[in-house]
């Protein structure tokens, strides 16, 4: 809790210090948001873990899959893919950047992530426009939707992450070599986004082909 | 609620609530009490306000976190009172589709939105959990020195973390049926029920030990405090719960034994269910060898601790009983089940909340409760939980189903007495709810350490100030050193009173 008016150091007294000493009260235990996100994200990935499970469950029960009439495309997806797969190594350079203190770097490669993810949002929802079916056409298509469509929810997020990173960048001194706490868990989290994307992408698409 | 039912059930013919307002009851009683209840009152109340003072924290990793994680409660509760005015989700707690799928849409849909919001709640808490038991321990604390109600919290912590998001899920799907066309659940569109009951109880069966292993905590925590000796069996206890955490997660088809599961299936979740009843009951004997020779102090926090025992040995052997496959597809969906699970919820996880809040309520408020209506409140509680729920083991094995309003006549005479004993239940809250608030206001003030407990939480100030402490704690003894030195044997304390009693300052 910033602005608590206990003291910084205390020791106690203790027949024996010499361990105490380094006791840290409140306001410097260091920042432990990185892993909470990480801790988090475990979570979320049985979320899609449990999605998937019900597609593997439903894939497993029909005789033809997909069912006729439900035909994926592929072109635009593998696309898609790629973009998405590459932004991840671009918003790692932004992290690279960051740590040797190069704020306009880190700013330049996150730009760029953000346009990526947006050119994937729209080549997904000008998938959805073509697709000769909707979501409730069968359960090919209703797994179909709402996987690719919750995924996207994700990357939105991811997106306003970057542009919350990138528009606290504006302040000076906001972000630093040392002070990059924020950068790094939007970075996680566009890495976890990715990843998931790879995995729906061999569920739903190459999987279809066999 | 409960008592309203089983008002209901006193006669064989619905003539005190409609069919479908039962049904809206039965749901809600058990959402409420699950969710609402057992499930933030152990881990989001206890757990929040415990950790920190049994670490030597300052607070939880992520206050702010901490306070969304609260915040997002209310709102459920109100979506899920509110959906009393459409009529009331009427599909049980379990909510199977299809039956989910034609009742009461509106509610049925404010349900699963309620339900996702606690659910994220307890996400967000076990992340702040884990990530507090983990880093923000006082540093003279090793892991083999933390209270075991924080190893508690850490099983289950990781248990709320990788089933939440799977119900969540699977409600997802449920909400998209109901109200956007689509069939995942809906056979005659090539949908499958049986996915659903996948995905609930991926996370339901997982929920009950939940709802279970933070009251193991407290009872590990309650235990030696009064019976005065060091927990039996430490090592054992902590990794029992682990292994509760574990094996918990594959347990979850034992449920759906009657859905068509192959035999093979059956097979492998009646093992692995069985597997179970081995830690819990490492638990157990841990616990009676804990009492054996003690100094025991029949305080009101001990009593629901033993009476917990009691009741969640029987629960627990029922659940043996009811984790093999022919036995349980043959009382599938009776009263038996009822009877099963009160007995392991109510007569352990409640009886257990019971026991810590008399335990903790010195700490928290400063002020020590009135000792003889604390075991009035004991006695109708014991005597009203056995009377309730005891028969209804008979009832099931008579067949009596479960969750309808109306019942063949000849199960009249146990189930007046199953009535009377939830009467007797609903009055024990009285005494309860008036000592709490009286002492609250009134009871005499105690020092910061009543019961002579040794876990840190006990050495700050009651209630504790912000911050907790003014300076930080150092462990000199592991939190069950009674009778002994940690490190060489001596007496701890020799002045210490060693009458058993509580010490109770002068106003």
């Amino acid at each position: 809790m910033q602005g608590s008016t206990i003291d910084e150091y205390q020791v106690s007294s203790t027949p024996e210090p010499s361990a105490e000493v380094t006791v840290a009260a409140h306001e410097e235990h260091p920042d432990y948001r990185v892993l909470g996100l990480i801790v988090f994200l475990a979570s979320e990935s049985l979320m899609f873990g449990g999605m998937f499970a019900s597609y593997l469950i439903y894939r497993g029960v029909s005789a033809t899959w997909p069912p006729e009439g439900t035909e994926v495309e592929l072109l635009l997806p593998t696309i898609n893919t790629i973009i998405l797969v590459s932004s991840s190594f671009v918003i790692h350079k932004g992290d690279v950047a960051i740590k040797k203190n190069n704020l306009s770097g880190m700013r330049l490669w996150y730009i760029i992530t953000a346009v990526m993810g947006v050119i994937f949002l729209g080549g997904q929802v000008y998938e959805y426009l073509t697709l000769g079916y909707g979501l409730t056409t069968n359960v090919f298509s209703n797994c179909f939707y709402l996987m690719t469509g919750f995924h996207g929810l994700h990357v939105t997020i991811g997106v306003l992450l970057i542009l919350g990173v990138l528009w606290r960048s504006r302040r000076p001194g906001h972000y630093g070599e040392t002070k990059h706490v924020g950068i790094e868990m939007a970075e996680i989290y566009w890495h976890f986004v990715d990843i998931i994307w790879i995995i729906l992408f061999t569920l739903l698409y190459i999987l279809t082909l066999f | 609620m409960a008592v309203a039912m089983r008002a209901e059930l006193y006669t064989p013919d619905s003539d005190l609530l409609d069919p479908n307002l039962y049904n809206a009851f039965l749901t809600n009683h058990g959402t409420i009490m699950i969710f609402f209840w057992v499930v933030p009152a152990a881990i989001g109340g206890f757990g929040n306000y415990l950790i920190p003072l049994m670490i030597g924290a300052r607070d939880m990793a992520f206050p702010k976190l901490n306070a969304i994680a609260f915040w997002l409660v209310p709102p459920a509760g109100a979506l899920l009172l509110g959906s009393f005015f459409f009529g009331g989700a009427q599909s049980g707690w379990t909510s199977y589709p299809p039956l989910s799928l034609i009742t009461a849409n509106t509610a049925q849909s404010m349900w699963i939105l309620s339900i996702i919001l606690v659910g994220t709640s307890s996400i967000l808490g076990s992340v702040n959990f884990i990530i507090t038991l983990f880093k923000m321990r006082v540093p003279s604390m090793r892991w083999d020195q933390m209270p075991l109600f924080c190893w508690a919290i850490l099983a289950t912590s990781i248990l709320a973390l990788f089933s939440t998001p799977v119900l969540a899920a699977g409600l997802t799907l449920l909400l998209f049926d109901i109200n956007f066309g689509t069939s995942f659940f809906r056979p005659d569109a090539g949908g499958n029920v049986v996915v659903y009951q996948h995905l609930f109880w991926f996370y339901s069966h997982p929920a009950v030990y939940l709802m279970i292993l933070p009251i193991f905590g407290i009872m590990s925590e309650v235990i030696p405090v009064h019976a005065r000796k060091p927990i039996f069996g430490y090592k054992a206890i902590a990794y029992s719960s682990l292994a509760i955490c574990i094996v918990g997660l594959f347990v979850w088809v034992h449920h759906m034994f009657t859905s068509g599961t192959p035999p093979w299936m059956r097979m492998f979740f009646t093992i692995s269910t069985l597997i179970v009843a081995v830690p819990t009951g490492v638990k157990i004997f841990s616990w009676v060898a804990t009492l054996w020779q003690g100094k025991i102090r029949y305080t009101s926090a001990m009593l629901f601790a033993i009476g917990l025992l009691g009741m969640f040995v029987l629960g627990g052997l029922s659940g043996v009983t009811l984790g093999t496959a022919p036995f349980d597809i043959h009382v599938h969906d009776t009263y038996y089940i009822v009877a099963h699970f009160h007995y392991v919820l109510f007569g352990g996880s409640v009886f257990g909340l019971y026991s810590g809040m008399y335990h903790w309520f010195p700490k928290i408020t400063g002020r020590m409760y009135n000792e003889t209506w604390g075991r009035v409140h004991f006695v109708l509680t014991f005597i009203g939980a056995n009377l309730t729920f005891l028969p209804m083991h008979e009832l099931g094995l008579q067949g009596m189903p479960r969750r309808v309003a109306m019942y063949d006549p000849q199960f009249t005479a146990i189930n007046q007495l199953c009535t009377f004993g939830a009467i007797l239940l609903g009055f024990s809250v009285v005494p309860f709810m008036i000592n709490l608030i009286w002492s609250w206001m009134y009871g005499p003030k105690v020092g910061d350490n009543p019961w002579d407990a040794l876990s840190l939480e006990w050495t700050t100030s009651s209630p504790p100030e912000i911050e907790n402490w003014e300076v930080l704690p150092v462990l000199t003894h592991g939190p069950y050193a009674y009778g002994m030195n940690g490190r060489n044997g001596k007496g701890l304390n020799p002045s210490a009173p060693t009458s058993g009693e509580p010490v109770v300052e002068a106003k």
